[in-house]
């Protein structure tokens, strides 16, 4: 973009970068703030529905900032068309390591509080046979 | 098809032009490609720190607050959520927008212009690295959070805080944070009555919050922290080069202002990242 740009443009488009940077992230901590019911809605606190709303506003924000800083402040988008890919395509990787470990993480929650459940209840348990003893069976194995 | 376009290849050079050095692979010179892999390679290292973070925070029940964490500013104000933080964010960009105009008055080959914008730059490094500091130092000596022990919290149920005397106190929900303070070094947990539930009826005490949220935040924060300071360092040594007057002699001039800037920015960019996943969701 900026290979193109004489000198006094490029340096208005750095000062239009740090006033649409600056907004966004006031912005973004509006939302988080409104999410967590400190401007005037107090109950938005206990709601789930309002975090996942602005949750997800936040994180497009946030990747539009990535987006801009990479392309503009970075100027990935005036190289070559092989170096961008080299550069992003890996990127997908770590798309799927999101959306695999957030899952896995939730599995282990789940997991955590069927074992207290279990813990609670009063049940038949299959526990080891105490009368067997350990050293009795190696010296068999030895013999 | 294959045959006449091996004929066509053969016939004008390219290819042999290409790899015969001389050349640099995708027109950007060698040390702009390695900066580029490098931070590619850095921004896994750091996703690995994120999504660990992710996972551990979703195999809890509950996650302490960010807005009620990070409430502290400079010089004793407590109760402003987040707007520290938004400072520290402030910093990092505007030091990011100065090494834009750095790299810029280097393109133009203005050494006095590229050792101001790079010092203007420094002195944001410097800056954040300060704010970080006093954001620890809060959460250290002031708040009792080390590595080891988390004493943020949020309830799992609702409930009523109990006196001393026995009495109803202040009533809290489910979802509310508290903070376990230290009274003469030990903790000073608080004593509560649950209210709903199948446990209603029961006393109960506050505990210590997920443990891992004081190791991941200090890990994190501190990585990255570790990246600015490395940045800071790299600065400074490319605004001396620049101001004795190195780059004007140099067949590839300014380009190293590019490359510092390169990963100037990326610290930037992860700090957008740490940003949204500690402090905004």
């Amino acid at each position: 973009m900026s290979k193109h740009l004489t000198y006094e443009e490029a340096k208005k488009f750095a000062y239009y970068g740090l006033k649409l940077l600056a907004v966004l992230t006031v912005i973004e901590v509006i939302i988080s703030l409104f999410g967590k019911g400190h401007l005037g809605w107090k109950e938005a606190y206990y709601l789930d529905w309002v975090h996942y709303i602005c949750g997800g506003l936040i994180v497009i924000l946030s990747l539009y900032k990535a987006y801009f800083i990479v392309f503009n402040f970075m100027h990935l988008g005036t190289e070559t068309k092989t170096l961008i890919r080299t550069v992003l395509w890996p990127m997908t990787l770590l798309l799927f390591a999101i959306i695999a470990f957030i899952w896995e993480g939730a599995y282990w929650n789940d997991a955590r509080s069927y074992i207290l459940q279990q813990d609670e209840l009063p049940s038949e348990r299959v526990v080891p046979d105490i009368n067997v003893d350990p050293q009795a069976d190696q010296t068999k194995i030895i013999e | 098809m294959a045959e006449k376009l091996l004929a066509e290849v053969t016939e004008d050079h390219t290819m042999t032009e290409d790899w015969s050095g001389g050349k640099p692979p995708m027109k950007a010179s060698f040390g702009k490609l390695m900066m580029w892999y490098f931070l590619v390679s850095d921004a896994f290292t750091f996703c690995g720190f994120l999504v660990a973070y992710g996972a551990l925070r979703m195999s809890v029940p509950t996650w302490p607050v960010p807005d009620f964490v990070f409430q502290s500013f400079p010089g004793g104000f407590t109760g402003l959520p987040l707007i520290f933080v938004t400072v520290m964010s402030f910093v990092l960009i505007i030091s990011s927008v100065t090494m834009v105009r750095a790299v810029q008055e280097g393109k133009r080959e203005n050494r006095k212009g590229v050792v101001f914008w790079l010092l203007m730059t420094i002195l944001g490094g410097f800056t954040f690295l300060a704010c970080q500091a006093y954001e620890w130092t809060n959460l250290i000596a002031v708040e009792h959070m080390t590595i080891f022990e988390n004493p943020f919290g949020t309830h799992t149920v609702d409930g009523v805080y109990l006196n001393a005397d026995g009495t109803d106190g202040e009533s809290f929900r489910a979802g509310d944070s508290y903070l376990v303070h230290k009274v003469d070094g030990e903790w000073d947990f608080k004593e509560f009555r649950i209210t709903s539930g199948e446990d209603a009826g029961k006393i109960a005490l506050t505990q210590l919050g997920p443990q891992t949220f004081g190791s991941l935040f200090f890990c994190i924060t501190g990585f990255h922290g570790f990246h600015v300071s490395i940045g800071v360092f790299l600065l400074i040594l490319t605004c001396i080069n620049a101001a004795s007057g190195l780059y004007d002699r140099k067949k590839t001039q300014y380009e190293t202002v590019e490359k510092v800037g390169l990963y100037w920015h990326f610290v930037d960019l992860v700090w957008v990242f740490v940003f949204l996943v500690f402090y905004l969701l």
